[in-house]
């Protein structure tokens, strides 16, 4: 057990790219933690959709002995949180496990929405802040504004913010003393009752569940029965231990300490994030304060493109719900595409890493039907339904009003490209809050309906600003709008997969752009498909998909036997990655390319 | 016949043969061609007869139906060689009274020389190679021959053959609706009894490939345009008694070509020369067989080893029953639907030609199903809208 006065705790906050994994890497190389033959780069970041997308999803962490300057050795814990706003709160109970923060800033590129974000919940989790200019060694770098922008925006004192290239390992000795010197030791009290924070947990084949815990006060041992206090759980502890980064088993850990504990636990679902751990007996009275459940917040179908391989996808959602508790999923029947799940994503991010997790690691070709949130359906009897998918919306006639979620979103942008951030938030419904200037770059609040948002907002600003702006967003509640079900008939057939909620407003507009992204997505057929919007009986916007007029070989002899063959061949095994709908093949993109919005 | 047999006999037993050189490449041709300036013609009539020898070994007690001399440009060929081939084929086969000769000729004056040495040899059917009706279009289609060059040499093919067809190319670029109406109205009044008229395909690895991938080649029809001439095409050839009895092929009764009709009546047949395909009935197997393409290979193959072959594997039954359905629905008179029967072991789906005959793609008569020519330009969905499960 390490006396208190020598652990520093802490975490490294940043945008994506800004060098976050680079930082941690160089950290770990530079304490000897890990031989020089074993690094990878970006060591924390495990799985690979994680590293290809520079994202980290779980978090991970990692204890570093480190002999300071004064002479004295030190355990420096870096926990390593998901950057990302889909798991905003998953970071804020990783915020409270640490007593600082290193605020990385990429020192060509300055403050983004997303560091804002994160530093926030640093602050109010009563951080010391130790702000760190990366990537020096670059020539765009300019360290004097970013700076500046630091105590302009967050607001915090960047005077003597460290100057750092994690690329090359300039600073990083700086890094190290500055964790020590200026981040303060954690505070705790041995002889108390057991009381730890459940940081995070996540399956492993070999051990079970794995649960990431910080001790705040008391001792955790192997042999203890701990007790979940959200629904009182018991459990033995078989292994305690901690990360260097990988496992290394010890005996117990003490106040301030971080590592973690197996417990026969077998499913992610009995650990939430957040959660305080005791033991069974004599255990702490109070809870730690914060913790909630996750709760999803983007709904989408996932229905297999061959139905055959229903019960692999069956098999596929239930293992990745073992290590993802914050994933839901229930069975869903389709008209157009039969057996699938409705699953409830924490944000879209999240939804895309699941989706290509289960197409990647599973090998199931999916469609994914349109992203949509929860409304709140009031019933004219006084009662109030959620509404997760479009398709199962009550007769009109029994709806009294139906309240949508509302998000602020806040979005840092160069100004020269303000004028076309304002107008995309503009043409979502949005409401503008506040506008703000820090140096050339804007700082825009907005009020949005979270479904303008989850479909291709984040993509379609990402276009208009050139990739230069930032965003991030917080829910803020519910409001009343004047929402409708639109349909889209193909061939005067419903194919419910594409119903949508749309604002009344703008259901021509969204009908109109829908029926004619359609119409380039479906092949032609022998006959003329007409492609239609609608809301309730009424039709409100229409196209005409002609039909093919020319699909024959002119020359076939008995040498194009073979070559013919093949062709069909790849004709049929084409037409299985389409859905038929009465008589129409729809193929499993047009499902999600309908819904984006060019303009 | 019992509906449940399938053999070679329902379609005929023919010979095809591969001469792969030209003197120039046309920029639209993806087939086994290749320019030499010189040819061993000697070589290769010892390595065609000793092929001969290797496939008779095989299918002898044959009646051999046809023999088709294609390419490359078989009219290049000495008449001595055309006639030392076709005297080693009647001695190993027993040709049937009837027996069908043909060999493809391009259009100019000199190889018209050579069409009387052809006949003495026993061909009995040409096929010319015209393409095109007018200089300009014979030029960009890269031919080497002019439209009067070519009026000339079918006079003589006409004089020296029994039977003569004429191949043309349509859809070309900057063709009209019009303009190919009055050529096809041209090309009837020399009152052929065999016209082969093909709508001109881009094809992959061709001179016109590459250039319609850079974007550079202009004035080609759009396929509503293409699919307007094809119907008309059928329309003006009925009218003049020359209906198609296959998607490009149209001929007065009786004109047909009889072994091309082997290729759709998914008969048998053996390939010989470089890059040739068979279908053989081998010991009760219908064999997929497929010779070395590369002329030099080939010819060192035959020489070297015994045989030109590359490629022998059975035809599973239900490859013979698609291959058998995207044969013979090219024909007029469409397919047998119990023969699909006895090879799938199943039946086509009901609904899903009842779904194309609705939409006036096929009809069906008691025991044959057959492709309207709406749904002949159509033929490859149809062809995989018959197969959907």
């Amino acid at each position: 057990m390490t006396d208190l006065s020598k652990i520093r705790n802490f975490s490294i906050v940043a945008h994506i790219d800004h060098g976050k994994s680079t930082l941690a890497d160089r950290l770990i190389q530079e304490t000897g933690t890990v031989k020089d033959r074993d690094m990878k780069a970006q060591l924390l970041d495990a799985m690979d959709i994680e590293r290809e997308r520079g994202i980290t999803i779980k978090a991970n962490t990692v204890r570093i002995d480190y002999k300071a300057d004064d002479g004295q050795d030190y355990v420096l814990n870096l926990i390593d949180t998901p950057g990302h706003v889909d798991f905003a709160y998953e970071v804020s109970r990783s915020m409270r496990a640490v007593e600082g923060s290193l605020l990385v800033v990429d020192s060509t590129q300055g403050v983004e929405a997303q560091t804002l974000a994160n530093v926030y919940q640093a602050i109010d989790a009563d951080h010391e802040i130790v702000p760190v200019l990366n990537k020096i060694d670059l020539p765009a770098s300019d360290c004097d504004r970013v700076a500046e922008q630091i105590e302009d925006v967050i607001g915090i004192d960047a005077t003597g913010a460290l100057q750092v290239s994690a690329k090359t390992g300039q600073g990083i000795r700086e890094t190290l003393e500055a964790i020590v010197t200026q981040l303060p030791p954690p505070k705790g009290e041995r002889d108390a009752p057991l009381k730890a924070m459940l940081v995070d947990s996540w399956y492993d084949s070999y051990l079970g569940v794995i649960v990431l815990v910080r001790i705040i006060d008391g001792v955790l041992k192997k042999g203890d029965r701990i007790r979940m206090m959200s629904n009182n759980s018991v459990h033995p502890v078989e292994r305690i231990g901690v990360f260097r980064p990988q496992m290394e088993m010890i005996d117990e850990l003490g106040p301030g300490e971080i590592g973690f504990l197996t417990a026969s636990i077998k499913q992610v679902r009995d650990t939430r994030v957040g959660d305080t751990i005791t033991t069974e007996k004599k255990g702490c009275e109070a809870a730690l304060p914060g913790f909630k459940p996750s709760q999803p917040v983007v709904f989408c179908g996932l229905f297999p493109v061959d139905n055959a391989e229903f019960e692999d996808l069956r098999d596929a959602i239930s293992k990745l719900s073992l290590n993802d508790a914050s994933f839901s999923s229930e069975m869903e029947t389709s008209a157009a595409l039969g057996f699938g799940f409705r699953c409830g994503f924490l944000g879209l991010l999240h939804l895309e890493v699941i989706r290509d997790r289960l197409e990647r690691e599973y090998d199931i070709d999916l469609i994914t039907t349109a992203p949509s949130v929860i409304y709140q359906i009031y019933m004219r009897d006084g009662t109030v339904q959620e509404l997760h998918n479009p398709a199962d919306m009550p007769d009109l006639t029994f709806v009294d009003h139906i309240e949508e979620p509302r998000i602020k979103a806040t979005i840092l942008v160069p100004d020269e490209y303000l004028g076309d951030v304002l107008k995309l938030c503009q043409d979502r419904r949005g409401m503008q809050i506040d506008l703000t200037y820090a140096g050339s770059r804007a700082m825009v609040v907005y009020d949005l309906p979270l479904n303008e948002v989850v479909f291709d907002f984040y993509d379609r600003l990402k276009s208009v600003t050139k990739g230069y702006a930032s965003f991030d967003y917080q829910m803020i509640g519910y409001r009343e709008d004047h929402l409708v079900k639109m349909q889209v008939l193909v061939n005067d057939e419903p194919v419910d997969a594409l119903s949508t909620m749309v604002h009344r407003d703008r259901a021509e507009t969204r009908g109109r752009a829908m029926v004619e992204k359609l119409k380039d997505l479906i092949p032609r057929h022998m006959f003329k498909i007409p492609i239609q919007a609608a809301i309730g009986g009424k039709v409100i916007a229409r196209e005409t998909l002609s039909a093919m007029r020319k699909d024959v070989t002119a020359k076939c002899y008995g040498g194009d036997v073979s070559r013919k063959k093949k062709l069909l061949d790849k004709q049929k095994a084409g037409k299985k990655k389409m859905r038929q709908f009465g008589k129409v093949d729809i193929p499993q993109e047009a499902f999600i390319s309908a819904l984006k919005m060019d303009g | 016949m019992d509906v449940l047999t399938e053999d070679w006999q329902n379609g005929g037993f023919g010979l095809y043969l591969h001469w792969p050189f030209c003197q120039s490449k046309c920029p639209y041709c993806d087939f086994n061609s290749h320019v030499s300036s010189s040819v061993d013609q000697a070589r290769w009539q010892h390595a065609f007869l000793s092929e001969i020898e290797r496939v008779g070994e095989e299918t002898g007690g044959r009646v051999l139906n046809t023999v088709f001399f294609g390419g490359g440009t078989p009219s290049l060929m000495d008449p001595a060689l055309v006639s030392a081939i076709i005297e080693k084929i009647s001695d190993t086969w027993t040709l049937a009274n009837d027996v069908e000769i043909s060999l493809e000729a391009n259009p100019t004056s000199i190889e018209a020389r050579r069409f009387r040495g052809y006949r003495d040899a026993g061909v009995n059917r040409v096929s010319m190679g015209a393409q095109a009706l007018n200089d300009e279009d014979l030029k960009r289609l890269g031919r080497l021959h002019s439209a009067a060059e070519a009026m000339e040499a079918l006079d003589i093919a006409r004089k020296t053959f029994d039977r003569v067809s004429f191949d043309l190319i349509y859809a070309r670029q900057h063709q009209a609706l019009d303009d190919w109406r009055a050529e096809l109205d041209t090309a009837l009044s020399l009152s052929l009894d065999h016209l082969s008229l093909y709508q001109l395909t881009i094809e992959q690895g061709t001179a016109f490939g590459d250039r319609f991938n850079r974007g550079r080649l202009g004035g080609l029809p759009d396929d509503n345009a293409s699919a307007d001439m094809y119907l008309a095409t059928q329309e003006i050839c009925d009218t003049a008694g020359l209906s198609a009895y296959e998607v490009s092929n149209h001929a007065k009764n009786g004109f047909e070509s009889r072994h091309n009709l082997i290729y759709w009546r998914y008969g048998d047949y053996a390939g010989i020369g470089p890059g040739a395909h068979g279908r053989l009935t081998l010991l009760g197997e219908k064999t997929a067989i497929e010779t070395h393409s590369y002329p030099q290979k080939w010819l060192e193959a035959v020489e070297g080893t015994g045989t030109g072959e590359m490629y022998r594997e059975l035809v599973k039954k239900e490859d013979q029953a698609l291959e058998y359905l995207m044969m013979s629905l090219r024909l007029a008179e469409g397919m047998d639907l119990d023969r699909f029967h006895a090879l799938a072991g199943h039946r086509i789906n009901p609904l899903n030609i009842n779904r194309l005959a609705d939409l006036g793609m096929v009809f069906k008569t008691r025991d044959r199903l057959v492709a309207t020519p709406n749904g002949r330009v159509l033929l490859n969905s149809v062809l995989s809208e018959l197969l959907a499960e």
